[in-house]
């Protein structure tokens, strides 16, 4: 996340509903808050000074329960709502101060949203669906029904072009949604719930395909969702939303592990916090030594760590295997190295598993499972009471932020 | 009542106003009556022009063509009962006035309609004119489009466009503003203009609620026939009034039924207008 621009920027913006909103906007700069603004002057307070950035490539989520102000605050972005204050950059330039043919330039060509109940023409096939933002720009038929024929097979909905939306399933149609705003080839992609309409089957394959879809075209997405177990899936980041406000914005780890205030910590309790930490949250350090030293220094180090294993490694930190104290002392009478008396085919894992992946490779093995990078190289080793004790709450054995520690 | 407040000079008012509009306006009036009085000479010699036959297996063909078979057979049989009955001139004369003030209708209406969906000032104007149209009795519009327009069709069109237009207006608005406001969402969210939205997806959608309005539409314009003779309008209308005037029940149930089976043949051939482009 170092610094490349941001493709939005989002700044001090604020929504207030209701007949008089400049007065509202006094109020709530000066401190007051939404409950006493309702009370004194009946205005609403939809989204209260959100800002954030989003990066080129990136799934940002924007989660909150309903009437949160999340549904509202994607609304601003493309001004479908009109802001009351703030700014919005996209690339640079402020979609609040843009004049109506600015502003449609950027939703046909910057923008493009996909919506929760979908929101397909019913008097239109799937083609013409998909190739309605290239019909309103004007672009001729024959390309706006091959754009639009592209983006239905990059959605999985060949052979469907001529059906009507009512023809189709539930997922069925929000691909159609998907497509008709892929074929626009916006920068970025608007998605308000759109997935929270489909049973949670669809809902599941949906996520997976969004994630894969967004690797191979690297749009950056925007994508509002109510449930904590699709914003920690879906987001490289998450801003969390509460009474239009953002209350924290981080990493689904950062959120989880470190929740800003009470309102966040009970949003991410109920949630399974073996999906969400990896092995490298968990991990500590091996004793490791060279695969070429004797029996001797092995069950020496072992004594004086106070550990029962050792792994071995050559002279890159690369894992070559484990041997155990009793092994050791085995090699030491029978007179044999290191190297012939070792485990070899240890169950590994990379750092990035998730806890809940690595249940199975523990029971398999007594030895610690050790933790390795694509080089092979051991960065740390999990060890069965680390894991209990990171599942049970207890911050101090995970490490910070996902970062190497060792 | 009278005791503390005079009678407000109504009527003299309503005279000094049409009068106002009869001395100033008298070439727009005189520019109107000839282009409704032509409308509806054009489509009475079009319908006249073929013999009776060949355009009711023309009519039928049309009931065939947008309803069931059942509907095109009623068509058939009822047109030729008309035919036989002889009522054929009258019937091609009401169906030429009944056609000129749908198409009149049609013209100002549905564009009415589709500003009233975009504006609700123009809107919260509109709704009272409109009861007013529907609710003042029919009888009175007669009256100053004789003064307008003189005696004959032209007032009878008049005062059929008049009595006949709200349900078209009324529609249109309701049939707009019905759109599910998501789809109008996703237009905007794509850049359309609002232009491109009516066009592209308002109408579309709105499509079979207009339908609906034209029907309603058209049989007012049919039930305004009796009421539009008396300003002299030839068709099936003036039968019925001379029957009454004359206390001929026969002739007056003859001319009834016509009009009857003429309205029933437009209500089912409108209908399903609307409902084949509704997907």
């Amino acid at each position: 996340m170092s610094d490349p621009e941001p493709i939005i920027k989002v700044e001090n913006v604020t929504k207030i509903f209701g007949r008089n909103p400049k007065q509202g906007l006094k109020l709530l700069k000066s401190g007051k808050t939404k409950q006493e603004i309702l009370q004194e002057t009946g205005l609403t307070v939809g989204v209260n000074k959100a800002s954030f950035e989003v990066y080129p490539g990136e799934i940002f989520v924007i989660m909150g329960l309903s009437g949160s102000g999340k549904s509202t605050l994607v609304r601003l972005l493309n001004r479908l709502i009109e802001p009351t204050d703030g700014n919005i950059y996209i690339d640079g330039q402020d979609v609040v101060k843009m004049k109506k043919e600015e502003l449609r330039e950027v939703r046909r060509k910057k923008m493009s949203m996909v919506f929760q109940r979908f929101a397909l023409f019913p008097h239109r096939t799937v083609l013409e669906n998909a190739a309605y933002g290239l019909e309103v720009q004007g672009v001729k038929k024959a390309e706006r029904l091959k754009k639009a024929q592209e983006s239905l097979k990059l959605v999985g909905l060949e052979g469907y072009e001529n059906s009507y939306p009512s023809e189709l399933s539930g997922g069925m149609q929000q691909r159609v949604g998907l497509a008709r705003a892929l074929t626009n080839a916006p920068d970025v992609l608007l998605m308000d719930e759109a997935f929270s309409a489909l049973d949670p089957l669809i809902r599941k394959d949906m996520q997976d395909e969004l994630i894969e879809l967004q690797q191979k075209m690297e749009k950056t997405i925007i994508f509002i969702t109510h449930d904590l177990d699709e914003a920690l899936k879906l987001g490289d980041r998450i801003a969390l939303m509460k009474d239009g406000e953002i209350v924290q914005i981080g990493t689904p780890e950062e959120i989880m592990i470190h929740p800003a205030d009470d309102y966040v910590e009970r949003f991410v309790e109920d949630i399974d916090i073996s999906k969400v930490l990896t092995a490298q949250h968990v991990m500590i350090r091996p004793e490791t030594l060279t695969f070429d030293r004797g029996p001797r220094v092995a069950l020496q180090m072992m004594r004086a760590s106070g550990v029962s294993s050792l792994y071995l490694v050559d002279k890159q930190h690369r894992l070559v295997g484990a041997v155990t104290a009793q092994a050791a002392s085995d090699a030491i009478k029978q007179n044999a190295s290191l190297e012939s008396v070792m485990i070899k085919d240890l169950p590994t894992v990379t750092p990035d598993t998730l806890i809940i992946d690595m249940y199975d490779k523990m029971s398999s093995h007594p030895l610690p499972l050790p933790v390795i990078d694509e080089q092979n190289k051991l960065k740390g080793i999990i060890v069965n009471g680390t894991v209990i004790a990171a599942l049970a709450g207890n911050e101090s054995v995970i490490n910070g932020n996902g970062v190497q520690q060792s | 009542m009278n005791e503390w407040l005079p009678k407000l000079p109504l009527d003299e008012w309503t005279e000094a106003f049409v009068d106002f509009l009869q001395t100033n306006f008298k070439g727009l009036f005189q520019l109107i009556s000839n282009l409704i009085g032509s409308i509806v000479d054009f489509f009475v010699m079009i319908f006249s022009s073929v013999p009776a036959l060949v355009l009711i297996l023309i009519i039928a063909g049309i009931a065939w063509y947008t309803s069931r078979w059942t509907i095109a057979l009623f068509t058939l049989a009822g047109l030729l009962l008309i035919e036989n009955l002889g009522y054929w001139d009258a019937t091609v004369q009401t169906i030429a006035l009944v056609i000129t003030s749908i198409l009149i209708t049609f013209i100002i209406g549905v564009p009415l309609g589709i500003w009233m969906s975009q504006s609700d000032k123009l809107k919260n104007v509109l709704t009272p004119i409109l009861d007013f149209m529907q609710t003042m009795p029919a009888f009175v519009y007669l009256i100053p489009s004789i003064l307008f327009f003189g005696i004959g069709m032209v007032p009878g069109v008049i005062a059929s466009v008049v009595f006949a237009m709200p349900p078209t207006i009324r529609l249109t608005n309701l049939g707009i503003r019905q759109v599910p406001e998501d789809l109008v969402e996703a237009s905007t969210a794509f850049g359309a203009t609002t232009g491109q939205k009516l066009i592209k997806v308002q109408l579309p959608l709105a499509t079979p609620t207009i339908m609906a309005g034209v029907n309603q539409s058209i049989m007012l314009a049919l039930s305004m026939v009796v009421i539009a003779s008396l300003v002299g309008a030839p068709g099936l209308g003036a039968d019925v009034y001379r029957a009454v005037s004359q206390i001929r029940v026969g002739v007056g149930f003859e001319a009834g039924l016509a009009i009857v089976i003429l309205a029933i043949i437009l209500d089912r051939i409108t209908q399903n207008l609307g409902k084949q482009k509704n997907h």
